[in-house]
């Protein structure tokens, strides 16, 4: 349970997800999607109950957790005085990566020409929301946790997203989306569960073909 | 744990050294500190560099103190404290990687006012081990315990006026201390300064000490 002033954001959330799985979370406004994926990486208090992610109690190894995870969320979480390609080769190191994988990221987001040396805090907010997502693929991750990821991007930078997205459950990463939207984001999903008033009230097999783990 | 030190200060410099921040308003600052003092206590050359070293050592707290708060804003910025956390970094390292980067950029700083000071109160520079040890120790000292109060105060809306509030009786020994020993130092008297010296140490090993013991905590509270 996680509590959000006196009120339980996150109530009687029982959620197993495998490697390789991307489950789309849905739900209203509020319903705890935020809060959920906050949870998982550490972010949210917890009341009470127990979860356990890639194999870390998230209580006691917060640390081990996040050295593991990706989250893209509402903000950027980017240092402005930095150039892009600072911001990204220090979300690399942080996560014991080699500053390679900054500069691959880069050239997958379409980030490795003129916007390289510019510093974050002088790029529009959609160049700004392809630079985070840069931050989290330069990480390499194992479990992704994209929050309303689509917002933000231009046509390209969706596909883009769509194709990370899917290579990274096909190398046996997990990935969470929370997502508005739908079409979209079921188009990528394995599984959707719903939540409402923090609690998950449904959830779905998506029937199309699984994604293998490599 | 000096991997994530090294990568944090790294980080940190960066920052200010592309947003020139120290360069164009800190520094200015303390300069104008000094040139104010100067001005408040007339132009009697024999007052200045009598109270000297007690002036050099205000003026590095109060532009410490901007230091300080400057190391904190970084991170509240589009929440990238939230990213700190996320980075799995060491919370001792994060302490001594921030801590590290507002050293430095006092030890900077104390450069450039002793020859303020020497210029503009005509103090004549003498015991010179003693001057850098109570520098080394003083600056370590500051920005341990500043680094600490820093994070206490970076989670809360009233954090600008806090941290003064909070750092200043906290670093007063350090001021007195300093000044001592600087005093002893520039009269020719070492064997007074040693013991001021002694306490500098103390104070700096204790707060780096708990920085490295209770930063990460107090970043997850922050």
């Amino acid at each position: 349970m996680s509590l959000l002033g006196r009120f339980p954001a996150l109530a009687g959330v029982d959620l197993d997800v495998a490697a390789g799985e991307v489950v789309l979370v849905q739900g209203s406004n509020g319903a705890g999607k935020t809060t959920l994926l906050r949870a998982c990486a550490g972010l949210a208090a917890f009341g009470s109950g127990e979860a356990e992610v890639l194999g870390h109690d998230l209580r006691k190894d917060r640390r081990a957790v996040r050295r593991c995870i990706g989250l893209l969320g509402h903000a950027t979480f980017l240092y402005d005085d930095l150039t892009v390609a600072d911001n990204l080769t220090f979300a690399a190191r942080s996560a014991g990566v080699d500053r390679s994988a900054a500069a691959e990221a880069m050239a997958r987001l379409g980030l490795d020409g003129r916007l390289r040396d510019v510093p974050a805090g002088k790029l529009s907010a959609g160049q700004r929301r392809r630079v985070a997502l840069a931050a989290v693929v330069s990480r390499r991750p194992d479990l992704w946790l994209l929050d309303e990821p689509h917002a933000g991007l231009d046509a390209a930078g969706r596909n883009v997203l769509d194709e990370i997205v899917l290579d990274a459950a096909r190398a046996g990463a997990t990935v969470l989306l929370a997502s508005h939207e739908l079409d979209r984001a079921a188009a990528l999903a394995t599984r959707t569960v719903t939540m409402a008033g923090g609690q998950v009230t449904g959830g779905l097999l998506v029937p199309r073909e699984p994604i293998h783990v490599a | 744990m000096w991997r994530d030190a090294a990568l944090v200060a790294g980080k940190d410099l960066r920052v200010e050294a592309r947003s020139r921040v120290g360069v164009n308003q800190v520094v200015p600052f303390a300069l104008l500190v000094l040139v104010v003092f100067a001005f408040a206590l007339d132009s009697d050359r024999d007052t200045l560099s009598a109270v000297g070293p007690g002036l050099f050592w205000v003026t590095v707290m109060f532009s410490g103190l901007l230091a300080i708060q400057r190391s904190f804003v970084i991170e509240s910025d589009d929440d990238a404290r939230d990213a700190l956390r996320l980075s799995g970094l060491d919370g001792a390292g994060i302490f001594l990687g921030k801590a590290g980067a507002v050293a430095a950029q006092l030890a900077v700083l104390e450069v450039v006012l002793a020859l303020g000071v020497v210029v503009l109160y005509d103090v004549h520079l003498h015991g010179p081990v003693m001057l850098l040890l109570t520098c080394l120790a003083a600056t370590v000292g500051v920005a341990a315990a500043g680094t600490v109060y820093g994070i206490i105060a970076a989670g809360l809306r009233v954090r600008d006026t806090l941290l003064p509030l909070l750092v200043l009786p906290v670093l007063a020994p350090v001021l007195l201390a300093a000044a001592r020993a600087c005093e002893a130092a520039l009269a020719g008297t070492p064997a007074d300064g040693w013991p001021w010296v002694r306490l500098l140490f103390v104070f700096a090993t204790i707060y780096v000490t708990f920085g490295v013991v209770a930063f990460g905590p107090l970043l997850e509270e922050a």
